[in-house]
């Protein structure tokens, strides 16, 4: 895939740490010599809302938003939040979907059902879909924090930036004591 | 060389360029960040106050000092520091001074939509407002240089998009500013009728010049296009006209109060078609209308609510978008929570229990209004709570009381509870105040303040001792209760609202997200003794799932406070490994 110009979607829940990716992203893109614009959250919503942020990279950015259809990539962190926002992904997207559930409250307390196989259903819609067992592999590395950075390998994998600018990428971005950590979590997204 | 700065970032660098030595501050999304990026700089001396009023107090004394002084907050925080506000404009400055406020379109983290532009106006204070992360430094350094000139505060007027958009900027050198000399000059700094009536005519002065200087700032640009259509904007509904319209001619606002008029005048006589795009109230717009000029604005553009580059191809050129998938299913909404292990849940439990009537405030705990809790009846403003229980009595008499209580956090007990629990004492209230005492300002993303012991810098400090605060003003009725220790706040709780006296208890446990919170080990549902009859349901735990013939515990999500263990009657809870 061609990151000439790149709209990138991150979702997820609070707490998961989509900011910390987004951050990355946007570290890759600029020490590639592009223009790119991050545009976070922060606030009410980290309390285990739906979260969102924009990554978009290319010659000359704008708007820091990305709106319906405009998603050339839907990195989810999350099936219930990679359907919330499955209208934003263009129709031949790479969509990259953590198989990790987390119920909301409205789910938790029985309100509603946490809606059934998510992933064939995408799936039959768009034909670029790669499921990742993100939980699982982040745990296998010791920490089931780096979610957002096992996603952020299996992402690296299918881009044209050379491997250094994320692993550069990463040492800036984390703190020192958990760089070691979160380059073993990428190893593993990244051999994905 | 160029970085990726955060829109707060780039601010917080300009106020470093411009060799600033003093900030001042109160938290609150979207602004906060520009202190927490100031305390990185060891040249600046920057602070957390108690609230926004104190915050811009400090910074005005410090441009009285010769500084070149900083205060940022969000958009409620300026009606907090309205007072000093509105006076500042007229004993101006000596060091520049720059209030930063962080407008919240769409209501992201935020109780209202109020727009920053017309309390400025109301104020008289200059208003300059960036599109970017590059312009929030470049404005930022002219912000001080303005001030100084034209002898005011100046604000630079920030929205959560710019202010949480990271963007390329060319970051500089820290400019040497020498600061001032203080000299004493009543007729300045001392705001009585007398000296007041000359300084309100050298502030009408200043705008009629200010508005000359608006003709031609560079801050108010031109870019021309071959087209009949012209847009004025500023801030971020530059970018989305950027994206919407593409090549016309634009009038990019920078300098949003005063505005220009003949340059308005121009650029309408150079093209057919006119529109003002600007989020919230109809500011330029507004202006545009008085001054004769005909343009197309917030009849096809709602007030409420954030813009997107989308919006606008919709409402004006009446662009759909059609659906790219056939999936239909709505996905069930995920309103945020109160985290697994806050230790605010077990004080709502009771609440809750006791069927009381709760007078609220802001913070995390105002979380605690949302489904399955429920528990809270009001929420108004920062320190509102404790006025607004002593106000029900009033009107409803000392037996509403009984069944009475209100809930602050220590921060917004320090920021503006303080005086509201002083009024209860003083006019002879009986209402019970709660402080939820987690050690930190919790919402806004971990914040010291004064009772917490460390600055914003992370020095250590003297620590606000509640207890000795509310005896000192005269609450006889004091005491600390662990809100995991249900049965102890229970009783707490039914003692103090029968008391017929003011009376305050202080829930202390650290947030679940500070290092310094401790806990038991992960818990698991073991299957066999679990009766499915839900009560670990009640306490609303994210981690506590619903699967309809059998609870289940998330095991990514359990901290392990154990909360909920005390809730079950069948010894189901287990901890994990054992
Ligand atoms: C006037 C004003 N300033 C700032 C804010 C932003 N704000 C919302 S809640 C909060 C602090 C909450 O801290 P605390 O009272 O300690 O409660 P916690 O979140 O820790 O439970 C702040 C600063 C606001 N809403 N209004």
């Amino acid at each position: 895939m061609s990151m000439k110009s790149t709209a990138i979607m991150i979702v997820g829940v609070g707490g998961q740490g989509t900011l910390l990716t987004s951050r990355i992203l946007g570290h890759v893109a600029v020490s590639s010599g592009l223009d790119a614009k991050v545009s976070e959250v922060h606030g009410m919503s980290q309390r285990g809302g739906s979260v969102v942020t924009y990554v978009k990279m290319g010659e000359k950015i704008h708007s820091p938003l990305i709106e319906k259809g405009e998603a050339d990539v839907l990195l989810c962190f999350e099936q219930l939040e990679a359907l919330r926002w499955i209208d934003y992904a263009k129709k031949d997207a790479r969509i990259i979907i953590n198989d990790q559930q987390i119920d909301p409250m409205p789910v938790i307390l029985g309100a509603t059902k946490y809606p059934e196989n998510i992933i064939p259903k995408i799936s039959a819609e768009y034909g670029n879909v790669t499921v990742v067992p993100a939980l699982r592999m982040a745990k296998e590395c010791g920490n089931m924090k780096a979610v957002n950075v096992v996603m952020l390998g299996v992402l690296a994998r299918q881009t044209e930036f050379g491997k250094e600018i994320w692993l550069d990428a990463i040492r800036q971005n984390v703190k020192p004591q958990f760089v070691e950590m979160n380059l073993k979590a990428f190893e593993a997204g990244y051999a994905h | 060389m160029k970085k990726l700065l955060l829109g707060n970032e780039a601010i917080a660098r300009g106020v470093y360029e411009a060799g600033a030595t003093v900030s001042s501050a109160y938290p609150g999304t979207p602004s906060t960040e520009i202190s927490e990026y100031l305390a990185t700089y060891p040249e600046i001396d920057a602070e957390w106050a108690p609230n926004e009023k104190v915050a811009l107090e400090v910074a005005i004394g410090a441009s009285y000092g010769g500084a070149r002084s900083a205060c940022a907050m969000k958009h409620v925080g300026l009606n907090v520091a309205a007072d000093p506000l509105f006076t500042a404009a007229y004993t101006g400055v000596n060091g520049g001074l720059v209030i930063f406020v962080a407008d919240d379109p769409g209501m992201h983290s935020s109780q209202n939509e109020q727009d920053t532009r017309l309390v400025a106006k109301a104020a008289k204070i200059p208003v300059l407002e960036p599109a970017d992360s590059e312009e929030c430094l470049s404005y930022t350094k002219e912000a001080f240089k303005l001030s100084e000139q034209f002898d005011t505060p100046v604000i630079v007027r920030l929205t959560t998009r710019v202010a949480h958009s990271q963007g390329l900027v060319e970051v500089g050198e820290r400019e040497t500013y020498e600061r001032k000399p203080y000299v004493k000059d009543p007729g300045k700094y001392v705001m009585m009728p007398a000296m007041a009536q000359k300084r309100h005519v050298i502030v009408e002065k200043h705008f009629t010049e200010m508005a000359v200087l608006a003709e031609t700032t560079i801050f108010n640009r031109i870019e021309a296009a071959d087209s009949d259509i012209g847009v004025i904007t500023s801030g971020i509904s530059h970018q989305y006209a950027k994206e919407a319209f593409g090549e016309v001619n634009y009038l990019k606002i920078g300098l949003v109060h005063p505005l220009p008029t003949e340059l308005i005048r121009t650029f309408a006589a150079s093209v057919k078609t006119l529109y003002v795009i600007e989020e919230l109230e109809p500011f330029i717009e507004d202006h545009c209308v008085r001054i004769g000029v005909h343009v197309a604005g917030k009849a096809m553009l709602p007030i409420i609510g954030e813009y997107s580059a989308r919006l606008l191809r919709e409402r004006i050129f009446g662009d759909t978008w059609e659906k790219q998938n056939t999936l239909t299913e709505t996905a069930p909404g995920r309103p945020p929570v109160m985290c697994a292990g806050c230790p605010h849940r077990g004080l709502f439990f009771i609440l809750k229990k006791l069927k009381l009537t709760v007078t609220g405030d802001i913070g995390c705990y105002t979380l605690a209004s949302l489904p399955p809790l429920e528990t809270l009846d009001t929420c108004v403003c920062m320190g509102a709570s404790i006025g607004v229980s002593h106000g029900m009595e009033k009107a409803m008499g000392k037996d509403a009381m009984r069944k009475t209580v209100a809930v602050i956090g220590d921060s917004t007990f320090m920021h503006s509870g303080i005086t509201g629990l002083i009024n209860v004492v003083y006019n002879k209230g009986t209402s019970t105040t709660i402080i939820l005492d987690n050690s930190i300002t919790g919402m806004t993303g971990h914040q010291e303040n004064p009772t917490t012991g460390r600055t914003l810098k992370g020095e250590k400090t003297k620590q606000v001792d509640l207890v000795k605060l509310c005896q000192a003003i005269g609450i006889d009725r004091v005491r600390v209760v662990d809100p995991f220790n249900l049965e102890e706040t229970e009783k707490a709780v039914r003692e103090e609202i029968a008391a017929e006296e003011p009376s305050v208890i202080i829930t202390q446990r650290p947030c679940a997200l500070l290092k310094t919170a401790t806990f038991k080990g992960q818990l698991k549902i073991n299957k066999e003794k679990c009766r499915n009859c839900k009560a670990c349901k009640r306490i609303g735990c994210p981690a506590i799932v619903d699967r309809g013939d059998h609870m289940e515990m998330n095991i990514a999500l359990c901290v392990g406070c154990h909360l909920c263990k005390n809730l079950c009657k069948f010894d189901a809870m287990e901890k994990v490994g054992e």
